[in-house]
C-alpha cells in the first residue's frame, strides 16, 4: 500500500543512524510497518510490499525482548494506530455508520484510512476526504452511495460548523452605501451550503437522538466500535432538500432553505455581486421574500467581509 | 523559591487536565484548582466552542499547554502553519512553559497520532535538539520535553532512554516533564529498573512531573491513562521530587473518566509526597553544610 505523501520506503532499515536520511529512513519503514492495514484477526499484514514475511521485516529495526517477538511489539502501536483513528472517524460520523451499519462502516473506515492516512496534525480533519473516497470508490457503501455521501457531506459540514474560522459579521450599516451592484458579501468560513437528494439532516439528528437515549439508558462503558446491537433508524427517502449547516451562539444548527435563496448563496459564495446572486435566483421569487431572506441571514450572521476586502466599494 | 534552575514554578502546586466531560462543572462550581494542563491541540482551531471554552477557564485558572503533534524527534522540518496557530495559543494562554513529547509521530507529512520512541542515537539527540531550540525561539516560550511510554526499542539505539533524554536537554539547554508513570510502563517493558532511570536525569532540569494510571496485560504494560495512579508510581513520584525539589505536578487521567472531584481527589494525593520533599528540602537547607 502506497499512501498519498508518504514516500515509499527503504529496502532495508538502516543499520546504523548517523544522519538525517537515516532517522527519515528508519521512521519511514516504521510507518509503513504501522499502517499496513491488519487482517481481520487484528494480526500485522503478512507479507511487506516487496513480498518478504513481515516479521523479517520489522525485525530488521525493532529488538525483541524477553516476552514479545518484534512483530509483536510492533503490533501494539499498530493496533492503538488503527484504533485510535477508527474511533475518531466513528465519533465524527454517526450518521454514516447508522446507515451503513457495524460490519460495512468498519470495512468503509479501514479502506478509507488505508487510502488517506491523516495528513493533519489533528484528527479533527479525519473526515475531511471521507466524500471524496466514497465518490472514488462507491463499492464500499454500493447500493447506498449516493445517500452515504450526502450523509458524509453533512457530516464534514458539522466539524466545519462546530469549530470553524467566524470572521466578523457585517452589519447593515457595514453596507448601506455600496449599490447592490458592486456589493459582494462573505459567507462565514464554518458555514456550509448544501444541495442534498436525501433529507439526510433528519436522518442524522435522528441518529443521534437515538446514540443519546442508548447512552443515557445505560451505565455501561460504551465500547464505541464495538457497540452491539442498535436500534434502526429508517433510511431517509430519495428527495431534493437545500441545507445550510451553521453554527449560532455557539451551538450547531442545520437550517432548511428555499430552492430560491440557496442559488443567492451560492452565488453570493461564489463571489457575485449582490445584484447578479438576486438575479441568479430567478424572476418568480419575490423582493419582499428576498428581503426577509436577508433579514434572517444577517441576524445569523451569516455574512461578513469577503477575504481581502469589504465589499465592492473601489 | 525554584526548587532548581528549570524549575520556576517550584509553587504551581498540583494541577489536572482540563476534559470535556467536566466543562460544566468547572465552569458552573468554579472548583478550587492550582492549574489546568490543556492539550494545545484542542484549542488549534478557527473558532466556535472549544475556544470559547477556554477563554473562560483563562479568565478563572492558570492554564499550562502541553502538546501531542510537535514530534520533536521526527525527521520533518517544523510545520511553520502550525507552529503559527501555537503561537496563537501561547499567546492567547500566556503559558509560562510548553511542553510537549521527546518522540516522533510523522514523517513526509504523514501523521500517525501516536507517541513512537526515538532511536537513542546521538545523532537523533542532535538533530532533536536543533529542533526544540527552533520551535522555543519562534514561540518564546520555556519548553519542557516529556519522556514516553514504549513497547518497543530499536536496533539502531547506541544509549539507554534516560542518557538520550539528558542529551538531548542538555543540547537544547530545555526543562523536562518527567513522566513517572511513563518510567514505570517503559521499565517493565523493557527491563530496566525505572529508579536508575529517575537518577539519570539532571534534576536540575525537572520543570514538571506528570503522573497517571496504566494497565497490566500479561506480556507487557500499557499506558492507558484510565486508572488511578498505582503506588508503584507514587513511589517513584516521590523520589523525584525528592532529587527535583518540589515540582509542578499533573495528573493525567484521558479515557474511562470519572467525575471531576474524583480526578481532582486523585490529583491531590500528590501533596501526601510534596510535604516530605518539602521537610526534606527544609531540613537540607536548615543543616550546616559539611566542609
Amino acid at each position: 500500500m502506497k499512501a498519498p505523501g508518504l514516500r515509499p520506503p527503504p529496502k532495508h532499515a538502516p543499520k546504523k543512524l548517523r544522519t538525517e536520511a537515516d532517522l527519515r529512513a528508519l521512521q519511514r519503514m516504521m510507518t509503513h510497518a504501522l499502517v499496513q492495514p491488519l487482517t481481520a484477526d487484528d494480526e500485522l499484514a503478512p507479507r511487506w510490499h516487496d513480498g518478504r514475511p513481515m516479521a523479517e521485516v520489522v525485525a530488521e529495526f525493532i529488538k525483541p525482548n524477553d516476552r514479545l517477538t518484534a512483530g509483536e511489539r510492533l503490533k501494539i502501536y499498530s493496533i492503538s494506530y488503527w484504533y485510535r483513528l477508527i474511533d475518531a472517524v466513528y465519533e465524527d460520523a454517526p450518521g454514516l455508520r447508522g446507515l451503513l451499519g457495524e460490519k460495512k462502516f468498519s470495512a468503509l473506515v479501514r479502506a478509507y484510512l488505508a487510502k488517506y492516512p491523516s495528513r493533519s496534525f489533528t484528527m479533527r480533519n479525519l473526515c475531511a476526504r471521507l466524500p471524496q473516497f466514497i465518490r472514488e470508490e462507491p463499492r464500499w457503501t454500493a447500493p447506498h452511495t449516493g445517500v452515504a455521501l450526502a450523509v458524509a457531506r453533512f457530516e464534514w459540514a458539522q466539524t466545519v460548523a462546530f469549530d470553524g474560522e467566524a470572521r466578523p459579521v457585517l452589519t447593515p450599516d457595514d453596507v448601506a452605501d455600496v449599490p447592490p451592484a458592486r456589493l459582494r458579501l462573505g459567507l462565514q468560513p464554518y458555514l456550509s451550503l448544501l444541495a442534498l437528494d436525501w433529507p439526510v439532516d433528519d436522518y442524522v439528528i435522528a441518529v443521534k437522538e437515538r446514540d443519546a437515549l442508548r447512552n443515557d439508558a445505560s451505565n455501561a462503558i460504551d465500547r464505541g466500535p464495538r457497540a452491539a446491537s442498535r436500534k434502526k433508524v429508517r433510511r431517509p427517502r430519495r428527495r431534493r432538500v437545500f441545507v445550510v449547516v451553521h453554527r449560532y451562539d455557539l451551538r450547531l444548527f442545520y437550517k432548511r432553505v428555499d430552492p430560491a435563496a440557496f442559488q443567492i448563496l451560492e452565488a453570493l459564495a461564489a463571489g457575485r455581486t449582490l445584484a447578479r446572486a438576486v438575479a441568479a435566483a430567478g424572476r418568480g421569487v419575490q423582493p419582499e421574500q428576498v428581503r426577509e431572506w436577508f433579514a434572517t441571514w444577517m441576524e445569523l450572521g451569516w455574512f461578513c467581509k469577503r477575504a481581502g476586502r469589504l465589499s465592492g466599494r473601489s | 523559591m525554584p526548587a532548581n534552575r528549570f524549575n520556576a514554578f517550584t509553587d504551581y502546586g498540583i494541577g489536572i487536565g482540563l476534559r470535556v466531560p467536566h466543562y460544566a462543572h468547572i465552569l458552573e462550581k468554579k472548583p478550587v484548582v492550582d492549574w489546568f494542563e490543556i492539550i494545545s491541540e484542542n484549542f488549534m482551531v478557527d473558532g466556535g466552542r472549544p475556544l470559547h471554552v477556554l477563554d473562560q477557564i483563562l479568565e478563572q485558572y492558570r492554564v499550562v499547554q502541553h502538546g501531542v503533534s510537535m514530534y520533536f524527534g521526527s525527521a520533518d522540518k517544523p510545520d511553520r502553519a502550525h507552529l503559527r496557530k501555537l503561537k496563537a495559543l501561547v499567546r492567547r494562554t500566556k503559558t509560562p512553559w510548553l511542553s510537549d513529547h521527546l518522540c516522533w509521530g510523522s514523517v513526509d507529512g504523514t501523521f500517525t497520532h501516536d507517541l513512537l520512541p526515538m532511536p537513542y542515537t546521538f545523532s537523533a539527540a542532535k538533530r532533536t535538539a536543533e529542533k526544540i531550540r527552533y520551535v522555543r525561539d519562534y514561540l518564546e516560550v520555556p519548553i519542557c520535553v516529556e519522556n514516553v511510554s514504549s513497547y518497543a526499542e530499536f536496533h539502531v539505539s547506541e544509549m539507554t532512554e534516560w542518557e538520550f533524554l539528558s542529551e538531548v536537554v542538555e543540547r537544547a539547554d530545555c526543562g523536562i516533564l518527567l513522566d513517572v508513570n511513563n518510567i514505570y510502563v517503559s521499565s517493565k517493558n523493557h527491563n530496566f529498573d525505572p529508579y536508575a532511570y529517575v537518577n539519570g536525569v539532571p534534576p536540575d532540569r525537572v520543570g514538571q512531573i506528570h503522573v497517571a494510571g496504566h494497565t497490566k496485560f500479561e506480556k507487557y504494560i500499557l499506558d492507558t491513562h484510565d486508572h488511578p495512579v498505582l503506588d508503584p508510581v507514587w513511589k517513584l513520584y516521590a523520589h523525584a521530587i525528592a532529587r527535583s525539589g518540589v515540582t509542578a505536578t499533573l495528573l493525567e487521567w484521558d479515557d474511562r473518566i470519572p467525575s471531576f472531584n474524583e480526578v481532582h481527589h486523585e490529583a491531590l494525593k500528590a501533596n501526601e509526597f510534596i510535604g516530605g520533599a518539602r521537610a526534606a528540602n527544609f531540613a537540607r537547607r536548615a543543616l550546616p553544610k559539611k566542609r
